[in-house]
């Protein structure tokens, strides 16, 4: 955590209190404290098993089996857990499956999302509404119902134990089209039709027009959809067998078993796979919070 | 044959009136419309249509690994699907999940939303304490809770020893298992429907407390009077995802558990994901996604219906 997000958020932390302190209210009145304390015994209890999961993963393994709740472990604290998981595992290699499928993901969707939400919202198409009243339809049915489905569409195309299998049909989103498309009606149309005037196509001015106007919700949007690729866990498991091709989530569950009794780098393992996105998270805390205040998506 | 304009969206190619220019106009508008729209079509078509089209068809067959037995069964996959105890019991399971799970993850992630919102100090610590587990992989998730969860050395019979508490089979007893698999989807998923909440409290308007203070409210009597009917929208929405997500459960149980102890915890999900890629009977599979699939949609109209009732009234 930077100094800087930790200075900002002590600010907007300033202002929530004087927003929620109510003039002629006493600030330290029993009821706050009260409140405050319970406050923190949940907030408490939510990162325990976080500070529980990282004790654990800097003890010897001796030391990780030996005692349960033991803050003072006689072979002391280390970092060896960490380095054994990442010298000896696959854990680089899944990180970078998963980067790179999610990555690819992320840039698929968006594209696609972005480019159907704007024929949906701007151009009057022949058959525009029945692939419209697809997509609603198609928002309702379960991706975990289609394992079987996919899973033998894939051994017919050749694509299991491969990249774009495990891409294809997590790299488009319906119901990202519909966000988007909302958006885009909310954009004035005079913007365009000057352009339009002037003789430029279509795709000039999405590109020149629209698409700068909505950086915000794009970022939202691929934010959420880069978040859902790289904690995928059931399409994945589905579609590799093959190591070298897991993604984090999938590799981790064979850590499991490989590692069975060896707690420490159990733990070691889950943090590292947890870091990135909680790196993630704090650069674009905003954008998350607001897309979820905003749109309701990113249900799991 | 051109179609009503039902965007807002001014068309200035059609400057004439001339029906040839019209036509070639909408042919032009037309094109143009596939061509933005395709990228999207074709990966959606590909693999969202043609499974759902592919599944609806195999479970119609006898379709195994091998592919022996693929000619078509009629309805024979349903019927044994529906006097099948093992489905059933994972429905159920199910079924109890979904209800074990609901209520709190609604009830408190309100509590805590009308917490933070109170404007105490610190409020971007708590933020970031409720919704930090939400950002963790299923598998990330299952590896901390059965360590903690672990019979011998995990922290919580750990703390229970503390206390002189006898220690308590999480994972391996059949009346608790399901339990200790909501508590685990508690801690992970509470922050979405707490950042929904909090938000929506944010958009309370200020006036309707003060009008409500003037009139002598107190402060329960406003949370029961101005606030909870205000977040109505918010409950349905939450409610409706929330629902919709417990059902389609699987990653954390199957990682906790793997279904058991004795079936106690497997979900519909991973009976279906068993029945295609253990038991390789593709066909069979394919009915109960279907089956289960019919009761989402169900359950989708009786919420839509409902809500829209509400809204009316």
């Amino acid at each position: 955590m930077s100094t800087y997000t930790l200075s900002r958020g002590l600010q907007r932390g300033k202002a929530a209190y004087k927003q929620g302190h109510k003039p002629g209210e006493n600030p330290w009145s029993v009821s706050r404290m009260v409140a405050l304390l319970i406050l923190a015994f949940l907030a408490a209890t939510w990162l325990v098993p976080f500070a529980w999961a990282i004790l654990t993963s800097l003890k010897s393994e001796a030391d990780a089996a030996a005692s349960t709740v033991s803050l003072s472990p006689p072979d002391g604290f280390s970092f060896e857990a960490y380095r054994k998981v990442l010298s000896a595992g696959d854990i680089p290699l899944w990180a970078w499956n998963s980067l790179l499928t999610s990555v690819v993901i992320t840039f698929v969707t968006v594209a696609t999302s972005a480019l159907a939400g704007y024929a949906f919202s701007r151009i009057n198409f022949r058959g525009r509404r029945g692939l419209y009243a697809a997509i609603i339809a198609a928002i309702i049915i379960p991706p975990q119902l289609l394992i079987v489905p996919l899973f033998r569409q894939m051994l017919a195309f050749d694509l299991v134990d491969t990249y774009w299998g495990i891409i294809l049909p997590q790299a488009f989103a319906p119901a990202m089209v519909l966000i988007l498309k909302r958006f885009f009606d909310q954009i004035p149309v005079e913007l365009e039709d000057a352009a339009r005037v002037d003789g430029a196509n279509r795709l000039r001015v999405f590109w020149s027009i629209v698409l700068p106007l909505s950086r915000p919700i794009l970022a939202a949007v691929a934010i959420f959809v880069f978040i859902g690729a790289w904690n995928n866990f059931l399409w994945p498991f589905i579609v590799t067998t093959d190591a070298d091709l897991m993604t984090l989530p999938v590799g981790l569950q064979t850590v499991k078993s490989a590692y069975g009794l060896q707690y420490a780098q159990n733990m070691a393992s889950a943090i590292l796979a947890a870091l990135p996105l909680v790196l993630v998270f704090l650069f674009f805390q905003r954008q998350i919070i607001k897309g979820i205040a905003t749109t309701g998506f990113g249900g799991q | 044959m051109p179609t009503a304009v039902d965007s807002p969206a001014a068309d200035l190619v059609v400057a004439e009136g001339n029906s040839t220019g019209l036509a070639r106009a909408q042919r032009g508008e037309s094109l143009t419309g596939w061509a933005f729209a395709a990228p999207f079509a074709v990966l959606f078509g590909l693999f969202l249509v043609v499974p759902a089209v592919y599944g609806l068809y195999l479970s119609f067959t006898g379709e195994t690994l091998t592919g022996a037995n693929s000619e078509l069964v009629g309805f024979a996959n349903f019927g044994e699907a529906l006097s099948d105890p093992d489905m059933w019991k994972s429905l159920g399971n199910t079924v109890w999940f979904t209800l074990l799970s609901t209520v709190p993850l609604v009830v408190l992630s309100l509590a805590f939303a009308l917490l933070v919102n109170l404007g105490l100090p610190g409020r971007w610590l708590w933020r970031l304490s409720f919704f930090l587990p939400y950002l963790l992989a299923s598998t990330v998730v299952v590896l901390f809770w059965t360590w903690m969860y672990n019979p011998k050395l995990g922290l919580i019979n750990g703390v229970l020893a503390e206390f002189g508490i006898a220690p308590v089979a999480w994972l391996q007893d059949p009346n608790v298992a399901m339990i200790s698999v909501v508590i685990t989807t508690l801690w992970w998923t509470i922050g979405f429907n707490f950042l929904l909440y909090l938000a929506a409290l944010q958009n309370i308007p200020e006036q309707q407390f003060e009008a409500a203070a003037i009139d002598g409210a107190g402060k329960w009597r406003q949370l029961f009077s101005i606030v909870i009917p205000q977040l109505a929208p918010t409950t349905a929405l939450i409610l409706t995802l929330q629902v919709l997500a417990s059902l389609k459960v699987f990653d954390q149980i199957y990682m906790l558990t793997n279904g058991g102890p004795a079936g106690s915890t497997r979900s519909i999900v991973q009976y279906i994901y068993e029945a295609g890629f253990t038991g390789y009977r593709f066909g069979y599979s394919s009915a109960i996604s279907y089956l289960f699939f019919a009761i989402i949609v169900l359950i989708s109209i009786a919420q839509y219906k409902l809500i829209n009732r509400r809204s009316a009234s």
